[in-house]
């Protein structure tokens, strides 16, 4: 009998990331919601530069109405839109699906028969889920750009303040306000993984995953709640608008940061406790 | 067998007592009871030697398939233990499992994928395997199971018989010590039963050894060395098939015309042959020691027309449904 190596190679837990990344962005189902993610600034920008020239122009909620003043605005308008629901929708999809689907499809009693470390495949299903998440944004973003600079131009940003900072500089916010947004979903991204490992209906952990980002942003509304408000997922969603102030308040940010990293914990704890003792019998 | 690895076994590996050192799979006591309070498996106490092909039969729902799952460590047993190639699972999956191919419950694949590029996929998720032989690996697995020609189109346009190849051929995607085969000839036709039948010959006589699952006795008996016969949640008997094949009892059937049957009981009866039962034209009885060719001489004599005569040795299937009082075809 010939001999069957069983020593960990090195490189191998490389080698399953990339074909954990293969499997999400290859997957058709995945590609479709992040070119439905890009139409947004494509959509925004082509109305606002329709009706640029009418009563209409500079109107709008959030950024919206300074879009067609500086195509970089695009970017913070498109991601403002999203943030509410078509993001959180999106990365539900992709994180609810990462273990539920492959239980449904009954690839994950083979995946751990080949055998892959339980909290390995946590771990690669938490990185290929976090890349959807960061596509996503970067769509918006790289599309936003773009398409604000063909139908607006771009140039230096007016801060909240009334202060015009250069070009560079205007980038160099707007990226960060990119990058905010990117790490705000991780927590949801967490959220997801715990359900996905609950169940072996995607879809069941893709709906759980949405509406846990939707209640907390309704709850985050409710003035009676302003005790709990701090600690809900969404609550901090909406200060990445601190980079478009002269002096960002980096307390604000800091603890938007820290809140994700606290829901990333709880739930990615909840997972690994889940998924590592859990029956497979999908 | 002094090839095995032994070296890079990760810790939870535990020592491998010389008693079981031939013993490729040894559960003592292995027991699993649903939340449901539902006990599927009623400790059972397997030991598959190395080198066996053991046919592990029972009908749909006799615990065969959540016995395997404990096997290879994706159910935890309420109690007992499993011991796989020497290993305690499921602590020591990471170092056996890779010796081990597994068919569990049907074949399971990304259905947009490729027959190949799911064996990729799987090939990438093994830690010990060596990336640079991987593309090659898969089209010989694949060529192995008659799959070559359908290697790059969509698993989800494969017919029901090509997924269960696909499946195969995933279990051999690297040598292996131990293949698990549970109902590896579901959904196949006649000719895809009789090639993984030589399949299974083929490997064990590489010395591979194989646990093949089936609720079709017949499909697998053939190829079997050892037999564990699966009932209710117990291992209602286990051992060398052609001892348990031969403990059972043989039984000789005569047809002869209408008027003779009688004379031919009497014969039957008066050398001694017991449990004499006539059935249209056919009297059967058990042989016991009785020689058959003296039995057929003194039906000549006594001037009985002899149209056919039988022994026949009880299959597992007769044995099985002696030991139940049931057909094999239950499902609870």
């Amino acid at each position: 009998m010939s001999l069957v190596e069983v020593a960990p190679r090195r490189g191998s837990l490389l080698r399953l990331v990339r074909s954990e990344l293969r499997l999400v962005l290859g997957r058709r189902r995945n590609i479709v919601l992040l070119v439905g993610l890009s139409l947004v600034p494509l959509l925004l920008g082509t109305v606002l530069f329709l009706t640029q020239d009418t009563a209409l122009d500079g109107q709008g909620p959030g950024f919206v109405g300074r879009v067609t003043g500086n195509g970089l605005f695009l970017v913070i308008a498109s991601l403002f839109l999203c943030l509410p629901f078509l993001l959180p929708l999106t990365i539900g999809i992709a994180s609810g699906d990462a273990i539920a689907g492959e239980a449904s499809a009954g690839t994950l009693r083979y995946l751990l028969t080949v055998p892959v470390a339980r909290g390995r495949l946590l771990a690669v299903k938490a990185v290929g889920a976090l890349a959807f998440a960061a596509s996503a944004v970067t769509a918006i973003a790289i599309v936003g750009v773009v398409a604000g600079a063909a139908f607006f131009g771009l140039r230096g940003i007016t801060l909240l303040s009334g202060t015009t900072v250069p070009l560079g500089d205007g980038i160099l916010r707007v990226a960060a306000v990119v990058v905010y947004v990117g790490l705000s979903m991780t927590g949801l991204v967490a959220v997801g993984l715990f359900f996905s490992t609950l169940t072996e209906v995607p879809v069941g952990a893709m709906a759980a995953t949405v509406v846990t980002a939707i209640v907390c942003g309704v709850l985050d509304q409710l003035p009676q709640l302003a005790t709990i408000a701090p600690a809900l997922l969404t609550h901090h969603w909406l200060d990445f608008a601190e980079f478009l102030r002269l002096e960002p308040d980096w307390g604000v940010l800091g603890q938007g940061l820290a809140l994700q990293a606290a829901w990333v914990a709880i739930f990615g704890a909840l997972a690994w406790s889940r998924f590592t003792t859990a029956d497979v019998s999908s | 067998m002094t090839d095995r690895p032994t070296g890079a076994a990760p810790s939870g590996a535990a020592p491998v007592a010389s008693e079981d050192a031939d013993l490729a799979i040894r559960t003592d006591g292995l027991t699993k009871r649903f939340r449901s309070g539902q006990v599927a498996v009623a400790g059972i106490d397997l030991r598959v030697p190395r080198g066996a092909v053991y046919g592990f039969i029972g009908p749909n729902g006799s615990g065969k398939t959540t016995t395997i799952r404990m096997l290879l460590g994706l159910v935890r047993p309420t109690s007992g233990r499993a011991h796989l190639l020497g290993g305690a699972m499921p602590e020591a999956g990471a170092g056996v499992l890779p010796r081990v191919g597994a068919l569990v419950e049907g074949p399971a694949f990304h259905p947009y994928l490729t027959g190949r590029a799911n064996l990729g996929r799987l090939d990438a998720s093994d830690a010990t395997a060596d990336p640079r032989t991987a593309r090659q690996r898969a089209d010989e697995a694949l060529e192995r199971v008659g799959l070559a020609a359908a290697a790059a189109k969509p698993y989800r346009q494969y017919s029901l018989g090509m997924k269960q190849r696909l499946g195969l051929a995933a279990a051999l995607l690297r040598p292996r010590e131990l293949l698990v085969l549970d109902e590896p000839t579901n959904g196949l036709d006649p000719q895809g039963t009789r090639e993984v039948r030589n399949l299974v010959r083929e490997l064990a006589d590489h010395g591979t050894t194989v646990l093949v699952s089936s609720h079709l006795l017949a499909e697998i008996e053939q190829v079997c060395s050892h037999v564990g016969i699966m009932s209710g949640g117990h291992l209602l008997l286990q051992g060398d098939r052609a001892e348990l094949t031969g403990r059972g009892l043989p039984r000789l059937s005569l047809q002869t015309s209408a008027d003779h049957v009688g004379a031919a009981a009497e014969v039957l009866t008066g050398l001694g042959l017991t449990d004499v039962q006539t059935a249209g034209h056919t009297v059967s009885a058990l042989l016991g020691a009785v020689p058959p060719e003296k039995v057929s001489a003194a039906l000549v004599h006594a001037g009985v027309d002899l149209l056919g005569l039988e022994v026949r040795r009880p299959n597992l299937e007769q044995i099985f449904v002696e030991l139940t009082g049931e057909g094999f075809d239950v499902a609870r």
